[in-house]
């Protein structure tokens, strides 16, 4: 299948609809071929979900899978949660056929199958495989003067067993995709480090969640760059949300913003920082914007 | 002392004898550097059927980040048994209470995180309909999630026991 449908989760939809934007603006210019997908819900989160029932978590997640086969379309996921989810349950439901017939039994009490028709990507590793950072740099209409901190997240690359996507702790595919736009991705301290947000700590137990930030906060600032670059809207929101909380507990300074790769690669192929949502963010660095705007309208 | 916790992980496929204590699980973790969870104890604790390793708090401090899984010498699928382990506790009754709601989120709204006006109002600013196209839009996707939900016992499961 080539063909795409645009698995949105709840974060995006919900919290931060420039990424949404962002991600739809993209796909159009670069001519690829997406369409909505009515009535997906949650993915479901995979810390959560995961965590407390097999055969719920496989049931959600495959009859979101199954709007799209009906569609005969592929889903694409612009979060690491929902690719996690989607794409471990899909996995296990293709290998396994007692657990496919299990939960097929499931599906049918609303009138469902799962059949194993589609494939669950993210927008990071299609991206790269469907274009690779040359063939984007040819799209690429402003160069992006930015210093960036690449945040990769877990779940994009990990459990590796099922990704395929290379080695984890120094992987590069990603920044490669970022440096097309013509940032530059700076080297940090514990780079590959969790938020912190993942596995239900975020909402179960908020104050170690947020000592975890400060400390990826802490070793981004030391690298001294304009923005922090995600591939996950859950990341996003710790970072961006989470960076207030963080000031307020440890009595902090941060600024940093936070930008999801849509909205990055959004700047690059022409788009403006409103278009993008880039200025809905929680944190609001007048600096920052100021620069983008620049870059954006030419004058730098 | 009990045989199910050995049951329960050997049933996955999670074979946790071949762990030797080496600690890299714990010297990798991200939580464990700023919290009580201490992966290696969990491993040994679960591998001895000790029960107390269900009703400790320190199982919700994992973020599932799998740095532990990737990196185990002896290639013990960690964060998978970490995940078992969750599954059974939850079986058992315990759950934070705040997980508790975001799964009657998920039972009402079809989301764990579900709209609200201050986003509908920032969505309609960027051009896009205010309400997304998910379940919050069609009423019967919203039905069909909670008939699923309900088929598979789910609210049986987080209801408090």
């Amino acid at each position: 299948m080539e063909k795409l449908s645009l698995f949105l989760g709840c974060i995006v939809p919900n919290r931060y609809p420039g990424i949404e934007k962002a991600t739809k603006l993209c796909l159009q210019k670069l001519d690829i071929d997406v369409s909505d997908l009515p009535g997906a819900s949650c993915c479901p989160a995979p810390g959560v979900f995961k965590s407390f029932d097999k055969a719920t978590w496989l049931a959600l997640a495959s009859r979101n899978i199954v709007l799209s086969e009906k569609m005969g379309r592929d889903l694409l996921t612009v979060c690491n949660g929902c690719y996690g989810s989607l794409a471990d349950a899909n996995l296990e439901l293709k290998k396994d056929p007692e657990l496919k017939a299990c939960t097929n039994n499931c599906l049918k009490e609303i009138g469902i199958e799962f059949r194993g028709t589609a494939e669950v990507r993210h927008i990071i590793e299609y991206l790269y495989k469907e274009f690779g950072p040359e063939k984007l740099k040819e799209h690429i209409t402003t160069q992006l003067d930015l210093k960036v901190a690449l945040h990769y997240g877990c779940h994009l690359i990990k459990p590796s067993r099922d990704r395929n996507l290379g080695e984890t702790e120094a992987p590069f595919f990603f920044d490669e995709l970022v440096e097309a736009t013509g940032a530059k991705s700076v080297d940090y301290t514990d780079k590959m480090m969790c938020c912190g947000a993942g596995g239900g700590v975020r909402s179960g137990h908020a104050a170690e969640s947020l000592e975890m930030l400060e400390h990826k906060l802490a070793c981004i600032r030391q690298a001294g760059v304009d923005c922090i670059v995600n591939a996950c809207p859950f990341c996003h929101l710790q970072f961006d949300r989470g960076q207030l909380a963080v000031n307020e507990k440890f009595g902090a300074d941060y600024s940093i913003p936070v930008l999801h790769y849509s909205q990055l690669l959004g700047l690059a192929l022409g788009f403006s920082p409103y278009e993008l949502g880039i200025e809905q963010n929680a944190v609001q660095n007048i600096e920052f914007l100021a620069k983008i705007y620049e870059i954006s309208a030419g004058l730098k | 002392m009990s045989e199910e916790l050995s049951k329960v992980l050997k049933d996955a496929g999670l074979d946790l004898l071949s762990c030797m204590q080496c600690g890299t699980c714990t010297g990798s973790c991200p939580s464990g550097r700023h919290t009580g969870l201490n992966t290696r104890r969990i491993l040994r604790d679960a591998r001895k059927n000790r029960v107390s390793v269900l009703s400790d708090d320190a199982l919700w401090l994992c973020t599932t980040c799998y740095t532990c899984q990737e990196r185990c010498p002896r290639d013990i699928p960690i964060t998978d048994a970490l995940l078992e382990l969750r599954r059974l506790a939850v079986k058992k009754g315990f759950m934070l209470p705040e997980h508790r709601k975001i799964s009657e989120m998920v039972m009402e709204c079809g989301h764990a995180v579900p709209l609200d006006e201050e986003t509908k109002q920032k969505r309609e600013e960027l051009g896009l309909d205010p309400i997304p196209e998910t379940v919050q839009k069609y009423p019967e996707a919203l039905q069909e999630v909670r008939n699923l939900l309900k088929a598979c016992k789910f609210n049986e499961l987080v209801a408090e026991k």
